[in-house]
């Protein structure tokens, strides 16, 4: 499992790629909640699609040989709805991925992803499904993932990718990491707080 | 672009900054926190070496993890008493308070902070679950975060965020009898899906919404997100002013008119401009099943499973998933699929009024022979007033269990799961495969009294037929 997660300025990803297929894949089904009961995250990423998983006896997608240490995961619409749990986004990235594709994904997932580093870009339903078809047909390909240019190329292929604007900034940036960001503005942290009625005028 | 609605103002006064083309950076005025989204973040503090800024604005309760036949001390998960002395250690070294077991509040967090008057209008509310949208009753804009916004807010009391959409839903007409908050919001997400609020948050108004109670807003604004609104919110009336007076944290004596008139202030202007808006009508709707594996595969009581040849092209094959998941055939009336387990509770639905409508339908009736029935008050402030009005005692007559509060089988990560290929009729909100701590377990939502009048009969029952001297029986 790829322990080597994302830092800094995020400008390309490469490596292999599989499919995850479906509409509205929740969060319950990328990581159950059974495996919630924890205080650190580490051990998820061999959880992730657990049921999923038992119920397909090593033939899903997570299991397949061919796609261990593939790190870009191509999906359908809606991808991540649900809980605003973290703990999807970080099953995922503790089993080694770090790019999502879809049609299009779930707002709190996005989000969350985007915390870790984990750009998700989005194309339209039929290059998507283009996209499935090719990496289930040769899975030993090797993508280059470029977030300036917005693509995802093989030798041969290129695919035209979004992502708004501000997000791609902040992940070029490294800015996604935000804790730092937020700390920067200590004193219009303080002005907005004193500005609260509720916080101040009637306490 | 929304202007002078609630959320635009809202927005407005918490705003610190924005990052050029990037997201804003939003105060968080009240945090909540529990034991499942919160130790990483914690964690996290701790390595990077900073401090919890405002603990004071930070509120702690337990409730996914707790079993709710004994709260006895340890518990006999082990994995469920670290969660919860993890989540006593963080609170206890940063100072943050905790509604802990053994609290008179301890109980959902959805129903643990509007009670103590913690929520208030005008307040930006962030929790580490997505129900969070639940406090948007109170005409706050509250909203579900992820552990690393968990750790931004104890860090910074704030978080990057981009301002959504704001639709109004406008509700005419009034609900029937026996149609209750919990249809109405799941005939929304039928109507405009699971994922037609991404990238909006919701205004519920209309006469239909000024007539609810605020626990029935809470079970509104509670599933905004099963819509896939990030945030749902009703405008502050005399409905939420005289819910929240004389609270434990609500504003006192003259700081009670100040609260009062800013909160006037609030509510969404008569010209305010909607990025879109809906009309639906309360009146028409039915008590409402899902019968499928997601929020937005609901049916009125009255109609038949879909055919999934039949429904529109993109939800066909998600409808197709759920007839194979969850074995009912196409075709064959909601009405009378049978049951296994009943269960009232969960931050949707396990409010005084929730327990209080069920249990006017289980007087006087016994639990079907084979069922397994359960009430799960959502907080400790919940069974005591309900045992108060001797409630309890109906349930427990009945044959339903009287359990301790906690999030329980809404998403069984505490011991209370179903098994196998059991089907349960709900009163939480969520449908997903696997859901209720079964990986083939099977999940109908709906309204607390259709919880009970299933529990009854065993068997998915139009609660208007228990009505006494009932028209519809």
């Amino acid at each position: 499992m790829n322990q080597d997660f994302p830092a800094g300025e995020i400008k390309t990803i490469s490596g292999r790629s599989f499919a995850i297929k479906g509409d509205d894949i929740d969060t319950d089904r990328i990581i159950p909640a059974r495996f919630l009961k924890c205080v650190s995250f580490s051990a998820l990423g061999e959880q992730v699609f657990a049921d999923d998983r038992t119920e397909l006896k090593g033939l899903h997608p997570f299991d397949l040989k061919e796609n261990k240490g593939a790190k870009i995961l191509v999906v359908n619409d809606n991808f991540g709805c649900g809980s605003s749990r973290e703990h999807a986004p970080q099953a995922l990235m503790r089993w080694g991925i770090r790019l999502i594709i879809g049609e299009s994904f779930a707002e709190i997932f996005f989000g969350n992803c985007l915390a870790l580093g984990i750009p998700c870009l989005t194309s339209s339903k039929l290059e998507i499904k283009r996209l499935q078809n090719l990496v289930k047909k040769n899975p030993k390909l090797i993508w280059v993932f470029n977030l300036q240019e917005l693509s995802i190329i093989n030798n041969r292929e290129v695919f035209k990718l979004q992502i708004e604007k501000g997000d791609k900034e902040m992940l070029l940036s490294g800015k996604w990491d935000a804790t730092k960001q937020l700390l920067q503005e200590e004193e219009r942290i303080k002005e907005t707080m004193q500005r609260l009625p509720y916080l101040n005028n009637f306490k | 672009m929304s202007s002078n609605t609630l959320y635009d103002k809202v927005w407005d006064l918490h705003w610190i900054s924005k990052s050029s083309g990037g997201p804003s950076q939003l105060f968080v005025g009240l945090h909540l926190i529990h034991e499942v989204t919160s130790p990483q973040a914690f964690a996290a503090i701790e390595e990077k070496k900073l401090k919890v800024k405002f603990p004071h604005l930070t509120v702690a309760t337990v409730d996914h993890i707790v079993p709710t036949t004994n709260q006895q001390r340890p518990f006999p998960d082990p994995l469920a008493e670290e969660m919860l002395s993890t989540l006593e250690r963080n609170c206890s070294i940063h100072k943050i308070k905790l509604h802990g077991i053994g609290s008179d509040h301890q109980g959902v967090v959805h129903v643990m902070a509007p009670e103590l008057g913690l929520t208030q209008p005008g307040m930006t509310v962030a929790c580490g679950d997505s129900h969070t949208s639940t406090h948007g009753a109170f005409g706050a804009i509250a909203f579900g975060i992820g552990t690393s916004q968990v750790r931004d807010v104890l860090a910074s009391q704030s978080l990057a965020m981009k301002k959504l959409k704001v639709r109004r839903i406008w509700i005419e007409g009034a609900l029937r009898q026996g149609v209750y908050a919990k249809d109405l919001i799941l005939h929304i997400i039928r109507t405009l899906g699971v994922k037609g609020g991404v990238g909006f948050a919701y205004e519920f108004a209309g006469p239909a919404i000024e007539k609810l109670s605020m626990e029935e807003r809470m079970t509104i604004c509670n599933m905004a997100i099963e819509g896939g609104a990030r945030c749902g919110y009703i405008n502050p009336d005399e409905n939420t002013y005289k819910y929240l007076k004389g609270r434990k944290y609500a504003p006192q004596g003259k700081a009670w008119d100040l609260a009062i008139r800013w909160w006037k202030s609030l509510c969404s202007d008569y010209n305010a401009i909607f990025d879109d808006e809906i009309k639906l009508n309360a009146s028409a709707i039915e008590p409402t099943v899902t019968w499928g594996i997601t929020p937005g595969q609901g049916i009125s009581i009255k109609e038949n499973i879909p055919n999934p040849e039949l429904l529109p092209k993109n939800d066909q094959q998600i409808a197709k998933d759920a007839c194979s998941y969850m074995d009912l055939a196409p075709g064959s009336p909601i009405e009378g699929t049978k049951v296994d387990v009943c269960f009232i509770g969960s931050c949707t639905n396990g409010r005084l009024s929730d327990l209080q409508e069920a249990a006017k339908i289980v007087e006087g009736h016994k639990v079907a022979t084979g069922i397994k029935a359960f009430v799960v008050p959502g907080s400790q402030h919940v069974a005591r007033q309900a045992e108060l009005k001797g409630l309890h005692k109906i349930f427990l007559k009945a044959g339903f269990e009287w359990r301790e509060p906690g999030c329980s089988m809404c998403l069984a990560m505490n011991p209370d799961k179903l098994d196998g290929r059991q089907i349960s009729a709900s009163s939480s909100n969520r449908n997903f495969k696997g859901r209720q701590g079964s990986a083939k377990g099977r999940t109908l939502l709906m309204s607390p009294a259709m919880v009970a009048a299933a529990a009854i009969n065993g068997k998915v029952t139009d609660v208007r037929k228990l009505f006494k001297n009932s028209k519809f029986s």
